[in-house]
């Protein structure tokens, strides 16, 4: 155990002796992944950041209950009633037929049609706010207010959540494109590297071969390698939306303010930046593996 | 300890380099293989330490068939062997001390014990002095002994040369003659595969001789 460990770190130690003995190959590799993973990453940042802007800012969806077109006073009080003792709804507020005709009137501009058309077509409504806004407990309020007596309809209005929700999905697709196609290529970048260092370290690899080295023992530091450069590649991708941000926010910050708004692009959490480098360093790993596992077997045994 | 029964070697093209040989050899015994250039001896080597597969027949060492050992069973098997190349196939990135260590690095040795025995080897082979020297800058017969010392530091039961004598001078020869002798004297199995007649003179070990992939005597 003890002598295992040592030997792993050694090949840690030797790993990175080796990242920086050809500085300039080691940072351009990790510069090309750190941009290949930049490009989802600010794409996942102002998602996150659209998304809790979403939530902060919007107006709560509202719940519009109509009643039946023969329903009397004594039914809109009772109506009234239920609401007001409802634990459900913040407030709410009447409209009367009447009132809707008016207003209907003044808005449309189409006041002699309506004058026209004899008897009032519009029923009495209510317009309720919710205590709990996400959208299973509305439903949940709409269902319950059907029930009731003299209900015609109940209308949900959560068409802007729905649109919401609709593009923030869509922007969640193109992040799992993008990061899709991006980890494939660090995947590809870290295999063609770990292929050209077996093939400057031909002799070793066959000397060790020669002496009894298992295949894991020759894997093992270009496995380190690729872990590294995933990792590197992974901290730079975080560095350069850092620096993306930075900019950004400094000229958001004057706009939001000319609009009496805070307004601040937030970077990655603590998790998410912490899976990112675990996820990159996985992948380099996985690179590194698919690397050495094929060119390893051209030195078996003929 | 190493048995061949009835072995072919047939490369790609059809060269056959050995033709259902069949030999033993016994533990603690010094065998060279003996003939001329072209006649087999660096595949027998080659097949006794598992570098390649014969084509038909079994090789057997320490009751283990080599031919079809798993891939993965391979490491472990050639431990049992110091192997001595013809090119050296020493590390020329690495200083002297660590080429010896390569063998106890891959085994996981110890540290502490593994610096103890990569010092004696190179006390064996008297280049105890130059464990900070490169490859490069030693002479051809300090090479040849880097090799030996590498080959036995985790203390093989086989110690298989190829050609060890090739490019010495005849000072350095007698020199390594001595070396091997020492080993087998402390029960090591040594086969050589050699056309050193001088060498042979000297050592007078039993004599495998092939001509065209056959053994003669």
């Amino acid at each position: 155990m003890k002598n295992w460990l040592r030997q792993h770190r050694l090949c840690l130690t030797a790993t990175l002796a080796r990242l920086a003995r050809s500085p300039l190959t080691s940072l351009l590799n990790i510069g090309v992944i750190g941009v290949a993973l930049a490009l989802p990453l600010a794409f996942y940042v102002v998602l996150v950041n659209v998304q809790s802007f979403a939530r902060d800012k919007s107006p709560a969806p509202q719940i519009s209950l109509f009643l039946k077109l023969d329903a009397l006073a004594a039914d809109v009080r009772e109506i009234d009633n239920r609401l007001k003792k409802h634990a459900g709804v913040t407030q709410y507020v009447f409209i009367s037929r009447d009132q809707a005709l008016a207003d209907l009137k003044a808005r449309s501009g189409q006041a002699d049609v309506i004058a026209s058309l004899g008897s009032n077509p519009l029923p009495d409504g209510f317009v309720i706010d919710a205590r709990d806004n996400n959208a299973a407990a509305l439903e949940k309020l709409r269902d319950e207010f059907k029930a009731w007596p003299k209900v015609e309809y109940v209308q949900l209005d959560s068409a802007w959540a729905h649109r919401l929700d609709a593009t923030l999905q869509l922007g969640r697709l193109i992040v799992l494109v993008l990061g899709a196609l991006l980890a494939f290529a660090l995947v590809a970048v870290t295999f063609n590297t770990i292929r050209l260092q077996i093939l400057t370290q031909r002799a070793e690899i066959e000397v060790a071969k020669l002496i009894g080295a298992t295949n894991p023992f020759i894997r093992r530091p270009f496995l380190y390698y690729g872990a590294l450069l995933g990792l590197a590649g992974g901290v730079t991708g975080w560095l350069i939306t850092w620096g993306g941000l930075r900019l950004i926010n400094e000229r958001l910050t004057p706009l939001a303010e000319l609009y009496a708004a805070n307004l601040r692009l937030q970077h990655l959490s603590l998790p998410d930046t912490l899976s990112l480098c675990l996820f990159a360093a996985a992948l380099g790993w996985l690179g590194a593996w698919l690397s050495a596992s094929r060119h390893l077997a051209q030195f078996d045994p003929e | 300890m190493i048995s061949f029964s009835n072995v072919t070697k047939r490369y790609h093209g059809g060269h056959e380099a050995l033709k259902a040989v069949s030999l033993e050899v016994q533990p603690g015994e010094m065998v060279f293989i003996t003939g001329h250039s072209g006649a087999g001896k660096s595949t027998l080597l080659k097949l006794m330490a598992a570098i390649e597969r014969p084509t038909a027949g079994t090789v057997l060492v320490n009751g283990q068939n080599a031919g079809s050992l798993r891939a993965s069973a391979v490491p472990f098997m050639r431990r049992n062997f110091g192997l001595m190349f013809q090119d050296h196939k020493l590390l020329y990135d690495r200083n002297v001390y660590q080429n010896v260590m390569l063998p106890l690095d891959i085994i996981g040795y110890d540290a502490a014990d593994a610096a103890r025995r990569v010092r004696a080897a190179l006390d064996k082979v008297g280049l105890l002095g130059k464990e900070k020297a490169m490859p490069v800058t030693l002479s051809g017969g300090e090479q040849q002994r880097l090799a030996i010392a590498r080959a036995i530091v985790h203390r093989p039961s086989i110690l298989l040369a190829d050609e060890p004598t090739a490019n010495l001078d005849s000072a350095y020869a007698v020199e390594l003659g001595e070396l091997l002798r020492s080993f087998n004297q402390v029960g090591v199995t040594v086969v050589i595969a050699t056309h050193d007649e001088q060498l042979q003179a000297r050592l007078q070990p039993r004599c495998i001789v092939l001509a065209q992939g056959r053994v003669v005597t």
